[in-house]
């Protein structure tokens, strides 16, 4: 009866995740959504305590503080992250899955290499399928946790976030992927339990090396690529023990950041292969020459020409997520708004550190949902805007990725802010960035440098604009 | 350095180079400034102004010129003037070097450096020292309300109880600087604005102030503006033929006209012949900004209002900026700051004047004993190169270029499909029965999720990711069927898996329910 029930507790949840990921279409649906995907979990979990078999007495007394701990750091560590900090949560969670797939990993390849082949009741395709199935479960968690913490460590500014770039990179990656093949079939071949072992070795370099040659603002794509990973892990756990349910789940999952992945690199018009293989940036031929000076303005000038405004768009990017400076946009649209100006904001797809990052931090300086819009729906509209106001962006509103085929950016869908009547850009300083390439934006005639932090910046033109 | 300013001698000049805001903006550059007695009176500065700005006053033209080393000016100078400076002062003014060259040798005799407000290169650096456009503007402004004050009726349309009132319409020819200006300003006012200009791309600008371009039906193309510095060429006969056949056409329905044609170093294209005045409607007004090289329309008399046959005003004044002269003080003065900040890059007070600067190069035109002008061309286009339009695609190309499209990712997805059947297939062939069943499952899973993520609106990106990373926990039922092993290894390994995944699943989906909350409609 057991096996029956806990069949259906899956398929049950199964369905609860699906719908679950479904909701989040629109952002009231969303909130629902949530919770079938808790109910979801609540039921798979509950089920197998149950029915699970193989449950001993020592596993249900072990059972109970684990989950208090667990759920006490989860909740803790949900309730104090800064919504800025989002991007650094979610890289070290994959790696926890990631973990968490090596370990399970380990622990049915100890088992096997416990029993003799009749014992286990496996067939020799059996068998070997399921010794693929153990090799690849590692190795895939191996990369995800690795990764994952590199990537952490890049988004959290524990370590330098640009591109580390081996001389022959390609190769020592080759050649990691290459060993590994061959471990597997010792593997497969001897069972020695050794074999597994350098793998994991091999594994967890290749995942540390993958993710540091990618950086700056190619995080997204990271971020998401491990998301990808972590699904494609679950389901690999979920073959080698036979359990739909982490088949089913890790699919999903696998799939959702594989999109994601795809959308970010559709956004940034490059292959998604050469984001994984990381650098960036090999120039066809020189920058084409920019003329003009940038011109300066002080908040007094950008005071009045908001004042003036009927239409005012912002651009937020990477810049006013440093700055924290997210409360004060949200204050100064307030005000704008009272004063009967129509605000809007305009959102690159890899705007920030994660797919959606600006939408999370202007969500939570409390700016309403509906007036913050995709890059394609306002693109068009930005021609008739009066002032544009570009807070710490930098490479998508850049022109040159329209007008220079040289440009390292050339092709990529930028928003077009210099088709309005008005552009200030709040940047701290004359350099060029994070991907260091020159935006002919800066030198328009009609674009003005506000220059300084984004939050002081902003603050100073909250004390002028009423 | 010491900059001094002196007051206008030419008659009916009522500007002056140096405001008491430019002064203080000098000294901050490190200078002291200086100016005749009495020169700002008729832009509405006195004496005092100045004194309160740290400028000081001096009562002779004389000693004020051998006091300081860079003399501004807007108007060229005299002679007597000339004959006052020597070597090592600069000068700063108006000169219109073209036309007037004895001036030019008499005053590099002297050994005068002369930069030249009229010789600034257009190039967007420079628009900020660019006195000719700042002077173009006033002076179209100041054409709309001399015409409006000469002419007997409202420039806009209004119903009212006393009867309806139709708008003035205007005809603004020549649309640079000062046409511009002329079509806001009339806009402004109410009324329905027309403009010509031979150059067929400055159409838009027209059209962003408001105005109608009158468009010619010719078809031979024009010499890209963008060589000529953004400014005209003249015309082929052919063309001038069809532009008064226009203007014929349109004279009867104009009450003023605002003419601005202008080809640099040539006297002004007649354009506004007398048949057409002649065809005018009584009281309407002409308006000649052109007067001083000779006018656009035939009859214009410089520097005089006169009146046709049939009672059509025609202002041929040359003073409009002049006539504004508290205005047109200010900008030309903030001009020739800006000049001097150029010169002095230090802010030190000292003058270094830089002949690689291709803007300073571009507007000297005496430098030590010798004459420097004509400029050789500037390293940089004024304007970027008309670009060539793409040719429009027609409807079929672009609905052909659809279906192939769609015929070639139909193509694709085909040989995609057929690629992952014959993968299957060979998997089925070899693996065991129960791996297939598990990978029937996966696959479909793989499906539902792709078509269920497509959905998920762009700004719930995060949330996405966050839920995500907490179903992807259920990773626990692999820990939690493995606690129960008797091998100890694999019970810790398990637990601290179990002890992971909470927090995973726990964390995700806490923070996804706390994000989500923050998401507000308006």
């Amino acid at each position: 009866m057991g096996t029956g029930i806990l069949s259906a507790a899956y398929i049950a949840a199964s369905i609860l995740f699906i719908l679950s990921l479904g909701g989040l279409s629109n952002q009231e649906k969303a909130k629902r959504a949530v919770w079938y995907g808790i109910f979801g979990m609540l039921i798979a979990v509950t089920a197998i305590i149950i029915f699970g078999p193989g449950f001993t007495t020592l596993s249900y007394v072990l059972l109970v503080p684990l989950l208090a701990i667990g759920a006490l750091i989860g909740k803790t560590v949900a309730q104090r992250v800064e919504m800025t900090e989002m991007p650094q949560l979610v890289a070290a969670l994959h790696s926890f899955v990631g973990l968490a797939a090596v370990f399970i990993g380990l622990n049915a390849a100890l088992q096997i290499s416990g029993m003799d082949d009749q014992h286990y009741k496996l067939t020799n395709a059996e068998l070997l399928i399921h010794k693929i199935e153990i090799f690849l479960g590692v190795f895939i968690g191996a990369i995800t946790f690795t990764g994952s913490i590199l990537a952490y460590a890049k988004l959290a500014g524990k370590i330098d976030g640009k591109a580390l770039i081996l001389p022959g990179r390609h190769i020592l990656n080759g050649l990691a992927v290459f060993f590994s093949f061959m471990l597997l079939i010792m593997y497969i071949n001897s069972s020695e339990l050794w074999t597994l072992y350098l793998m994991l070795l091999i594994a967890f370099i290749l995942g540390a090396h993958l993710v540091a040659a990618i950086g700056g603002a190619d995080m997204p794509v990271v971020v998401s690529m491990l998301n990808s990973y972590s699904g494609w892990a679950a389901a690999a756990t979920g073959f080698l023990l036979g359990n739909d349910l982490l088949i089913v789940t890790g699919a999903l999952v696998g799939s959702s950041g594989a999109i994601l992945s795809y959308i970010m690199c559709k956004a940034m018009n490059r292959h998604f292969i050469a984001v994984i293989l990381g650098g960036f940036g090999n120039n066809s031929g020189p920058a084409m020459d920019i003329e003009g000076e940038q011109i300066a303005i002080d908040s007094a000038g950008v005071a009045s020409a908001l004042e003036d405004a009927d239409t005012v768009v912002i651009v937020p990017g990477y810049g006013m997520a440093v700055a924290q400076a997210q409360q004060s946009v949200a204050e100064l649209t307030r005000r704008l708004i009272a004063s009967g100006t129509k605000v809007r904001f305009g959102i690159h797809p890899v705007a920030g550190r994660l797919p959606g990052h600006m939408n999370v931090l202007l969500a939570e300086a409390r700016v309403p949902y509906d007036i913050v819009l995709e890059m394609d729906e306002i693109n068009d509209d930005l021609s008739n805007t009066d002032v544009v106001i570009v807070i710490g962006s930098n490479d998508i509103v850049n022109p040159a990725a329209q007008d220079d085929p040289n440009s390292p950016i050339a092709g990529m869908p930028v928003l077009e802010v210099w088709k309005a009547r008005q552009v200030f850009v709040s940047k701290r300083g004359q350099g060029t960035g994070y991907s260091g390439i020159e935006n002919p934006l800066f030198f328009k005639e009609n674009t003005r440098m506000f220059y300084g932090d984004a939050k002081t910046s902003i603050d100073q033109l909250l004390t002028i604009v009423t | 350095m010491k900059i001094g300013a002196l007051k206008e001698k030419a008659k009916n000049e009522r500007r002056v180079a140096m405001t008491p805001t430019s002064a203080s903006q000098i000294i901050k550059l490190g200078h002291e400034c200086f100016i005749e007695e009495n020169a700002g009176i008729t832009s509405g500065f006195s004496n005092q102004d100045y004194i309160n700005s740290g400028v000081i006053v001096l009562k002779e033209e004389k000693s004020l010129c051998k006091e300081v080393d860079v003399l501004i000016k807007v108007q060229p100078p005299t002679i007597d003037e000339i004959e006052l400076l020597n070597k090592n002062k600069t000068l700063i003014s108006f000169f219109y070097p073209g036309q007037s060259e004895s001036l030019l040798s008499l005053i590099n005799k002297q050994g005068v450096r002369v930069v030249a407000m009229d010789m600034v290169p257009r190039i967007s650096r420079a628009q900020k020292m660019d006195a000719l456009s700042s002077m173009a503007n006033i002076a179209g402004y100041r054409a709309v309300i001399e015409a409006s004050s000469n002419y007997g009726k409202f420039f806009t349309g209004q119903v009212t109880a006393a009867g309806k009132i139709p708008p003035a319409k205007v005809l603004v020819i020549g649309a640079g600087v000062a046409g511009l200006a002329a079509i806001g300003a009339a806009t402004s006012l109410g009324a329905q604005v027309y403009a010509f200009d031979v150059r067929p791309e400055v159409a838009e600008q027209i059209e962003s102030m408001g105005a109608e371009f009158v468009f010619l039906d010719f078809t031979e193309s024009q010499i890209d503006g963008a060589q000529a510095g953004g400014y005209a060429s003249p015309s082929s006969p052919e063309f001038r033929e069809k532009q008064l056949e226009k203007f014929t056409e349109l004279a009867p329905t104009i009450d003023i006209v605002i003419s601005t044609a202008l080809i640099p170093g040539r006297d002004a294209p007649k354009l506004w012949l007398k048949d057409m005045v002649s065809s005018m409607k009584t009281g309407s007004v002409v308006v000649d900004l052109a007067a001083e090289r000779g006018g656009n329309c035939e009859l214009t008399v410089p520097d005089k209002k006169i009146l046709s046959d049939n009672g059509v005003t025609i202002i041929g004044f040359t003073d409009f900026p002049s006539r504004m002269a508290a205005q047109s003080s200010e900008l030309y003065s903030t001009n020739v700051r800006h000049m001097l900040s150029d010169l002095s890059p230090e802010k030190d007070g000292q003058i270094n004047h830089d002949m690689n600067d291709d803007v300073i190069r571009g507007a000297t035109i005496c430098y030590d004993g010798e004459i420097t002008f004509p400029p050789p061309a500037p390293k940089i286009r004024a304007i970027a190169t008309q670009k060539i339009k793409p040719v429009e695609k027609t409807k079929e190309e672009l609905e052909t270029e659809k279906a192939t499209a769609l015929a070639k990712s139909g193509k694709q997805q085909t040989y995609v499909l057929v690629f992952g059947s014959v993968l299957m297939l060979l998997i089925g062939a070899y693996a065991p029965i129960s791996f297939m069943q598990h990978f029937i499952v996966f696959a479909l899973s793989c499906f539902v999720g792709f078509q269920v993520i497509w959905n998920v609106s762009h700004s719930l990106h995060t949330p996405l990711m966050a839920v995500t990373n907490a179903i992807s926990g259920i990773i626990i039922l692999g820990a939690l069927l493995q606690m129960g092993s008797s091998n100890i290894i694999i019970t810790i390994l398990a637990s601290i898996s179990v002890l992971i995944a909470t927090i995973n699943i726990v964390g995700g989906f806490m923070v996804t329910r706390r994000m989500l909350q923050m998401f507000q409609k308006s």
